[in-house]
């Protein structure tokens, strides 16, 4: 066998977290119409601007058609056939109860965080060791499960909740945030988020404060034939500095699940987010049966002079994953980046990117993407850098890598870029490598497996991007990227 | 019992015939010198030792320590105790050379049943060697050969074999592109390398190198043969008089 077919065998790897967790679940039955809208909004007790805003974006949705654009092909998703809610029974117990106790929580959802793999960390956290320094949030399917260390961020002024709590407890920030980044008919999977998005994590850091840990999201898709909608709200106000990640899985079926979420970041006057993601999302079989629809929007608004907002992601699971984490780069002097490693394995399809869109003076911008392409996989850059006409003395920098394992797979790159200003610095670089014959025979020469040399290919492909994410996630993202190849050699 | 025994090896690459019929015995505590003008099979034979996919040895038999060596997979055999010194070390980019080094030893160590070697022991021993390789210790935390000239590439072989301290280590024209102090820092490594335990085979095209180690033994190849063997003295003919003399004196 040639060491070019041995990649490609490399490339077969079982999904790790494919379990479903056997607990009483209530599910509203499949369909939606404004009905269904209004039973969700009523079910989190939202006063009447939530389900007002909820009901225009769904007419929005109604009148709009689902994008086409991007470099995937699925079938036709029957919007009527999905159940737009559900979440495990013990849901209000746990509200009552709040979550210094974890007792009160079903037995069977902490083993499955064990399960998951969450790291030691975290799962310190969930088994109520002290002293463990992430604050987690944990969506189960669409409700919020339990948030941790609320009363050691409260101390520092930072608030960081489920969003139906934020809506019942601060809804002045609701009302005044929400929809600002990403309007509610911003895109197809945007509007119908907006209408019935269920759960998600809000973030609020209050002016000069840094937070004192990371935060961090776990969200799980467990129940059939729903879909997964959250939303998430970051606010970090003049000065502030916030670092936060979020994790995802979901369990092996053979239907594709929809997974829309919206994520929408604020940085005020010199205040600083850093958002990472981990996502691994139930990719589908080696036949590229089921798996998650990932299409998600993300969007950071530098409002603010001076702010910063940096969006590192490591990508590897999902059937088909649509997503652009962006920047508007509004304050003068703001700054935006993009990090990314995407990694496609059998029939996985990646079309993501990033926009950078500067409109303040001497906004800079920095685009790191790493794609990584085996099986069948067919992995897309797509990229937009503008830069508007009051944008004066406006840079960015994109550096867009593939990297090939076998040859039946494809990677692509859609960078575009329009500049107003005269004064704007561009600057793009993109380089497509295979792992060579003569990297794998090398490092096998050293006495490394022919997985642990592919591991550490890849891992040296994805240096730029993993020097970005925190510390203690690094080795989770390295680990996920091992796991994801595994099989694709020998 | 002999560290390494090739017996009658054929092998060819795209069904084109390269090895035909080598023979060749090296014992512990010895060291050969294999030359041959270009296209001799100098490196297919590196490369069929080494395991590399796309070699189909045809015929014959290879005895590595004991072990069947062409039963066991590339990592197996260096696991085993050889280690390939290339001729043209490949680049990693963004791995560093401490790292690949780490996890070079740790494997080894694995198989062994030993831990993994603790970062203060690992590291003290790592920069004895780069200082006696008359490198800098910035070298370890750039890419694995990447950006490094010739001379540098060739020296992180000889650091590698010096940490890993093979059974057998094949070097294949480990000589080339260097220039006169960087052939006097190599060869001092290979020196340090020669004992009892260990058998060495250096596979060059010149005479040079061998001035530097004296090579128990030296045979020559050609056409897929090894022609003829001898001592030293045997490597200092072929500079004295070319190729040509000895191959018609063989044939």
């Amino acid at each position: 066998m040639t060491e070019t077919q041995e990649l490609e065998q490399l490339v077969k790897r079982e999904y790790k977290y494919g379990f479903t967790t056997d607990i009483e679940q209530e599910i509203i039955p499949p369909g939606l119409d404004e009905d269904v809208v209004r039973m969700i909004s009523a079910k989190k007790n939202e006063p009447e601007f939530m389900l007002d805003w909820r009901l225009s974006a769904f007419r929005h949705w109604q009148t709009m058609t689902e994008p086409e654009w991007a470099h995937v092909h699925y079938p036709k998703i029957d919007y009527q056939a999905l159940s737009y809610y559900a979440a495990p029974k013990s849901q209000e117990e746990l509200d009552a109860d709040a979550p210094e106790s974890l007792d009160d929580v079903d037995p069977k959802l902490l083993e499955t965080y064990e399960k998951l793999g969450i790291p030691l960390h975290e799962r310190a956290v969930l088994a109520g060791v002290k002293g463990a320094n992430v604050a987690v949030d944990a969506v189960f399917d669409s409700v919020s499960v339990t948030t941790t260390f609320k009363d050691k961020l409260a101390e520092a002024g930072v608030i960081f909740c489920s969003f139906s709590e934020a809506v019942e407890n601060h809804p002045e920030l609701i009302k005044q945030y929400l929809g600002t980044v990403v309007p509610k008919g911003d895109n197809y999977f945007a509007a119908l988020n907006s209408a019935v998005f269920s759960d998600g994590s809000f973030v609020y850091v209050p002016k000069g404060v840094k937070c004192p840990m990371e935060l961090s999201t776990y969200f799980r898709i467990n129940a059939k034939n729903t879909g997964q909608f959250e939303r998430t709200l970051i606010i970090a106000e003049e000065g502030a500095s916030v670092s936060y990640l979020e994790g995802c899985t979901a369990p092996q079926r053979d239907e594709n699940q929809l997974h829309a979420a919206v994520v929408e970041l604020v940085a005020l006057d010199d205040a600083e987010i850093k958002y990472s993601t981990v996502q691994n999302w139930y990719p589908g079989d080696e036949e590229g049966k089921g798996g998650i629809f990932n299409f998600v929007t993300k969007r950071g608004d530098a409002r603010g002079d001076r702010s910063k907002i940096t969006w590192t992601q490591v990508e590897a699971g999902s059937a088909i994953t649509w997503k652009y984490p962006s920047c508007i780069l509004r304050g003068d002097d703001s700054v935006g980046e993009f990090y990314s490693v995407a990694v496609g394995n059998n029939y996985q399809q990646i079309d993501s990117g990033t926009k950078m869109i500067h409109l303040g003076k001497r906004t800079r911008s920095t685009i790191v993407s790493k794609g990584i392409s085996a099986g069948q996989a067919e992995n897309a850059y797509r990229g937009l850098v503008h830069i508007g006409k009051t944008a004066s003395h406006a840079r960015n920098f994109t550096q867009c890598d593939s990297l090939l394992i076998g040859d039946q797979c494809g990677a692509h790159t859609f960078p575009y870029v329009e500049a107003k200003n005269s004064t704007a610095q561009v600057e793009h670089e993109a380089t497509t490598s295979k792992v060579s014959d003569d990297q794998m025979f090398y490092l096998r020469s050293r006495g490394l497996s022919e997985e642990d040399a592919m591991n550490m290919v890849v891992s040296g492909f994805c240096k730029d991007v993993f020097n970005e994410l925190p510390m203690e996630f690094a080795v989770e993202a390295q680990a996920l990227l091992a796991v994801s190849l595994e099989g694709s050699v020998g | 019992m002999a560290l390494l025994e090739i017996k009658n090896l054929h092998a060819e690459i795209e069904g084109q015939e390269i090895l035909k019929g080598i023979n060749l015995t090296v014992n512990a505590g010895e060291v050969h010198a294999i030359m041959g003008p270009n296209g001799s099979g100098k490196s297919t034979l590196c490369h069929v030792l080494g395991g590399r996919d796309g070699y189909e040895v045809t015929k014959g038999t290879i005895t590595f320590d004991g072990h069947d060596l062409l039963e066991m997979e590339t990592e197996e055999r260096a696991i085993a105790g050889m280690l390939l010194g290339f001729q043209h070390p490949v680049e990693i980019p963004g791995v560093k050379n401490i790292y690949l080094l780490k996890e070079a030893l740790n494997a080894k160590r694995e198989a062994q049943g030993l831990d993994e070697v603790d970062t203060f022991t690992f590291m003290k021993q790592v920069r004895e060697l780069v200082a006696s390789m008359d490198m800098d210790d910035a070298f370890l935390h750039r890419g694995v050969n990447a950006g490094f000239s010739g001379g540098e590439k060739k020296r992180n072989e000889i650091l590698q074999m010096l940490l890993l301290e093979p059974k057998l280590a094949l070097l294949d024209e480990t000589d080339s592109g260097l220039d006169i102090d960087a052939l006097k820092v190599v060869s001092e490594g290979i020196n340090r390398m020669r004992g009892a335990e260990r058998g060495i085979i250096l596979v060059t095209h010149y005479q040079r190198l061998l001035n530097y180690v004296e090579p128990d033994f030296v045979h020559v190849l050609y056409k897929g043969k090894i022609i003829k063997s001898g001592d030293k003295s045997l490597a200092h003919r072929l500079e004295a008089e070319g190729y040509q003399e000895i191959l018609e004196e063989a044939s």
